[in-house]
């Protein structure tokens, strides 16, 4: 207690002068008293002075021991340090400058991107135990991870022995009735367990109860949190109140907590206990719905993925018609959520890392530089008696110094940055990554700063420390004196700029790499003309549209509404618009050939008779559909060129039928036209065997509207949605967009742009920061050695031989560099070779591009300097000495 | 002249201390004095070592300090003893004794240890 209350009163006497000033007085009066009674004993006041001092024992020595006792002698010599460090780089400002930049520039790079890889890969998922939890799919060749259906569902369900729990969710968009008309709203359909399985607990209401996903079972549904807020105010009574999603009544019986998030529903905000009973749930061969599971205590993934591909076996045989071809496929949850942005969050972390990298070494090298600059004040400091402990306490002091400055201002720097970047990111990307909610500088992402800043300040006060030992005290008192250190200097010095060098290039490697991938990706061969194209998706409320007549009525009088719209020149409607992706597949059979019972899988489209030409896509031979070939007309179907290939390689398709596995009647339709592959999948997917289907002979409750416009298509967006909502208002419209939009905002199109991007923009600053390294070791050089160029030309040297001097130094390092980044690109660029799409890790053109710049730029930051070396003037260099 | 004692630091605080007890309030240049007087000048004190000892006696609560004027009307600081100070001082007066009492029965030269 008195300790404390002693050592608090010493800290506190660190920050107080008022208690020395007092002391001088105290010390005074003291001095005064003594010699007054001196002077009594009968001294002459010199001698009662004197003697007064003496007894004392040195006002001086009492002054500083007196202070010692008054503070902490350690803390107080430390902040005496940081002043001394924080003039000494005052009085430097360009090298100040300069070093903190480029330190907050990398750790700025570096928390930023941080934060990204914090929120997604090391968060873990807000459900109890998250590793635990496995993502179950079944699994075809062309789709490793591929719906369920439901029958095999509850099959897997009860046949499992490794799952504590096994329960589903299916995607489902619901139109909600509101007093405006209808909504379309995002939702999921999720077997009553699904709650309780992932360890989540409603923060108000109930959890589904088991039995509740059962036939005949009451609507019940849950509210995301932010469903709640925003449609419901965030009131207590919602629970209990009835909603109509797709005209079906539902109760609310709870709402999700706040945290709550599952990325592979996006931003679902209608959680609605699944019923079986459609005709999909009845079918085994109808695949719609993913499988979440809990693994029993101690089992492992592998354990798990073994006992269903062993179930998967069994149910193929025992259903073959239905389930041939249809395996298993288990991984971990976290897996099937993060595993596609992983790589390259990890590429851009690496980026950034080498960007501080980059930055660390370059400051570095300034502080060797500066220390050279230092040596002379070094030496008196040593001569005076500074230990070398006591020196190199300064050196960590002042990286110290420099470390925090940058760190602080990184840190703003990331701050700002993590908010622009978020913004960048589309809203729809943001609704599949939900977990970037949890973005921030939080305890992990403040960790991770610290950690970088620590090594950044060890980086910078060992560079002097090593250096310090060679230095000669004598040597640097010596004015002008020449030792070993320039030597030494320009050996390790240059070897620094070779690292930098060869970073920036990994760095312009790597994004030329990904700015041709991304090129390439825009640049991927469509099928149709994208310009033009103003797109829409459209949900028919299921109660009034129940037949195939109705929806085909309804189908044909939005086309004709569009159509009839100022502007627009052609329209049509298909169940899933191009660009969307591979999926929505059927099982096909060819009448006339042989059927070993393999599932011909191809993409199914049911789309108008104008679809295809309103795209503008090819038609290679046959013809379109006419919009009257509907149920009552001969089954017709359009096949694409793959299927063509795959399936009629060395005859002509026109005219032959195809039909379901059995070939049942009423599936049997003839081939009437070829058209030219249209992407239907993402831009980076491979092209699959598709089949259209004439819209009006298999008529579906949502579809995509495309129309061909001859003004800018963004500007009929509006009409376009009004007008299908002159036909009906309780029909949803969502998603109003333009086909180039779609496309260049889809998420393989955002991932390739942000990482090209981001990837450049570091390697910008890399390229940038070497340059300046280099210039930075060349300029030094040649004003160490401005003595010997003078002897040089006096002896005769021409200005020509002294650029070639000072150039072939700069080539030797440039070209040690480039020859050392080489390797290095090609071995990053073959870790990322994933990210790659259309290129080659070991792309020569990238490369011979990337040597240029940096062969350039390498060449021009030295030029400067040798320039200033060839216009020494021999007298005066000679002169100085 | 070589006489003279050293003392060292957890003495002096006690010396102090005892001082401050008897005598009342004091200033660091008449509290020297006195604790050189009453050792029978066998002390030697070099006088600027008082004053850290002092501070810490201070920051640790058992004196505080005052401005005011000496006997022969000159400014000082004049040091008392507080409650704490007082408390602190019976203790470690009992502690030395028992100390010194130890060492006298060692040094003693009728005992025998055997």
């Amino acid at each position: 207690m008195k300790r404390l209350r002693a050592w608090m009163m010493r800290v506190a006497g660190i920050f107080t002068a008022g208690p020395r000033r007092e002391f001088a007085e105290e010390l005074e009066s003291h001095l005064q008293l003594h010699i007054e009674d001196n002077l009594r004993c009968g001294m002459t006041p010199e001698q009662a002075r004197r003697e007064a001092i003496i007894k004392l024992g040195g006002v001086e020595s009492t002054r500083q021991s007196y202070s010692e006792q008054g503070t902490v002698p350690f803390v107080e010599s430390f902040l005496q340090d940081v002043r001394f460090a924080i003039r000494q780089l005052i009085r430097n400002p360009g090298f100040t400058v300069v070093a903190i930049l480029m330190l907050s520039l990398g750790m700025a790079a570096s928390v930023a991107i941080f934060s990204f890889v914090e929120a997604t890969l090391i968060k873990p998922l807000p459900y109890y135990q998250p590793n635990r939890l496995v993502d179950v799919n079944e699994s075809i060749t062309i789709f490793p991870r591929s719906n369920l259906s439901y029958l095999d569902y509850l099959d897997w369900k009860r046949m499992n022995q490794v799952f504590s729990s096994l329960e589903m969710f299916g995607g489902r968009g619901f139109l909600l009735t509101t007093p405006a008309g209808s909504e379309p709203v995002s939702g999921s359909r999720v077997s009553a367990g699904f709650f309780s399985t992932l360890g989540v607990a409603p923060i108000l209401g109930r959890d589904f109860y088991v039995g509740e996903d059962q036939p005949g079972a009451p609507g019940s549904v849950m509210l995301s949190y932010g469903a709640w807020q925003k449609r419901f105010g965030g009131r207590r009574d919602v629970i209990g109140q009835t909603i109509t999603l797709s005209g079906v009544p539902n109760t609310i019986i709870g709402v999700l907590p706040q945290d709550f998030h599952f990325a592979l529903r996006g931003d679902a905000e209608f959680w609605q206990s699944f019923h079986a009973g459609d005709e999909c749930s009845l079918r085994r061969s109808c695949h719609n719905l993913y499988g979440v599971a809990r693994l029993k205590d101690g089992v492992s993934v592998e354990t798990a993925r073994a006992n269903m591909k062993a179930i998967a076996e069994q149910l193929e045989r025992q259903y073959p018609d239905s389930n041939r071809g249809q395996g298993a496929s288990v991984q971990p949850l976290y897996e099937a959520i993060v595993g596609d942005i992983r790589p390259i969050l990890l590429v851009l972390l690496a980026g950034a890392g080498l960007l501080l990298l980059i930055g660390c070494v370059n400051v570095s090298s300034l502080l060797l530089v500066r220390f050279e600059n230092r040596k002379r004040e070094i030496a008196v400091r040593g001569a005076l008696g500074a230990s070398n402990a006591r020196l190199i306490r300064q050196f960590i002091t002042e990286a110290l110094v420099l470390v925090t400055t940058g760190s602080l201002l990184g840190m703003a720097l990331a701050y700002g940055a993590m908010q622009i970047l978020l913004r960048l990111i589309s809203k729809d990307m943001l609704f599949s990554m939900p977990y970037l909610r949890g973005l921030g500088m939080n305890l992990h992402v403040v960790t991770f700063a610290g950690v970088m800043a620590l090594l950044a300040a060890f980086l910078f006060s060992i560079t002097p420390i090593l250096r310090l030992p060679t230095t000669q005290i004598r040597e640097g008192l010596v004015d002008g004196g020449r030792g070993t250190s320039g030597i030494f200097w320009r050996r390790f010095g240059s070897n620094l700029v070779v690292v930098e060098l060869a970073i920036a290039m990994v760095l312009l490697v790597g994004a030329g790499l990904l700015g041709k991938s991304f090129y390439r990706l825009l640049h991927v061969e469509l099928g149709f003309e994208p310009d033009r194209l103003a797109t829409l998706g459209v949900n028919l409320p299921g109660l009034r549209y129940d037949t195939a007549e109705q929806k085909v009525a309804v189908g044909r009088e939005v086309v004709n509404r569009v159509r009839s719209l100022p502007g627009v020149t052609s329209v049509g409607i298909a169940n899933i618009l191009a660009v969307s992706g591979n999926g929505n597949t059927d099982w096909i059979r060819f009448v006339g050939k042989p059927y070993n019972g393999e599932h011909n899988e191809v993409n199914q489209r049911d789309v108008s008779a104008d679809y295809l030409k309103t795209l503008q896509a090819t038609l290679i031979s046959g013809r379109y559909f006419t919009d009257d070939e509907d149920a009552a007309r001969p089954n017709v179907v359009i096949i694409n060129k793959a299927l063509a290939q795959k399936y009629f390689p060395a005859e002509d398709p026109i005219g032959k039928k195809i039909g379901d596995t059995d070939l049942s009647p009423k599936s049997i339709r003839e081939i009437i036209g070829v058209v030219d592959d249209v992407r239907e999948a993402s831009l980076d997917s491979s092209i699959m065997p598709t089949v259209y289907y004439p819209f009006n002979q298999s008529p579906d409750m949502g579809f995509g509207l495309v129309a061909r416009t001859s003004q800018p298509e963004q500007w009929l967006l509006p009409s376009i949605a009004a007008a299908i909502h002159q036909v009906d208002p309780g029909i949803g419209t969502i998603g109003e967009s333009t086909m180039n939009r779609r496309i260049s905002e889809s998420q393989t199109a955002y991932l390739h742009r942000s990482s090209a991007w981001l990837v450049g923009g570091f390697a910008g600053l890399a390229l940038l920061l070497g340059v300046i390294g280099l210039y930075g070791v060349i300029a030094y050089s040649v004003s160490q050695r401005t003595r010997e160029i003078g002897v040089r030309m006096a002896l005769g040297a021409q200005r020509s031989s002294v650029y070639q001097l000072i150039l072939s130094e700069a080539g030797r390092l440039t070209v040690l560099g480039i020859v050392a980044g080489i390797v290095c690109s090609i071995l990053a660029a073959t870790l990322m070779r994933k990210l790659l799409f259309g290129v080659r890790s070991w792309d020569i053109a990238t490369l011979a591009a990337v040597v240029v710049v940096l062969g350039v730029s390498a060449l021009f930051a030295s030029y400067i300097p040798a320039r200033r070396a060839a216009s020494v003037n021999p007298v005066e260099a000679l002169r100085s000495e | 002249m070589g006489e003279k004692t050293d003392i060292w630091q957890g003495t002096l605080a006690l010396m102090v201390l005892k001082t401050l007890d008897t005598l009342g309030p004091l200033h660091g240049y008449g509290l020297a004095r006195r604790i050189e007087q009453t050792s029978g000048n066998i002390l030697s004190l070099n006088y600027g070592t008082l004053y850290p000892a002092l501070l810490k006696l201070e920051q640790e609560g058992s004196i505080e300090s005052e401005w005011g004027v000496s006997e022969n009307n000159r400014k000082a600081k004049f040091y008392r003893l507080t409650r704490v100070g007082r408390k602190q001082l019976q203790k470690e007066a009992a502690d030395w004794e028992q100390t010194t009492a130890i060492v006298a029965r060692f040094l003693s030269p009728t005992e025998e240890l055997s």
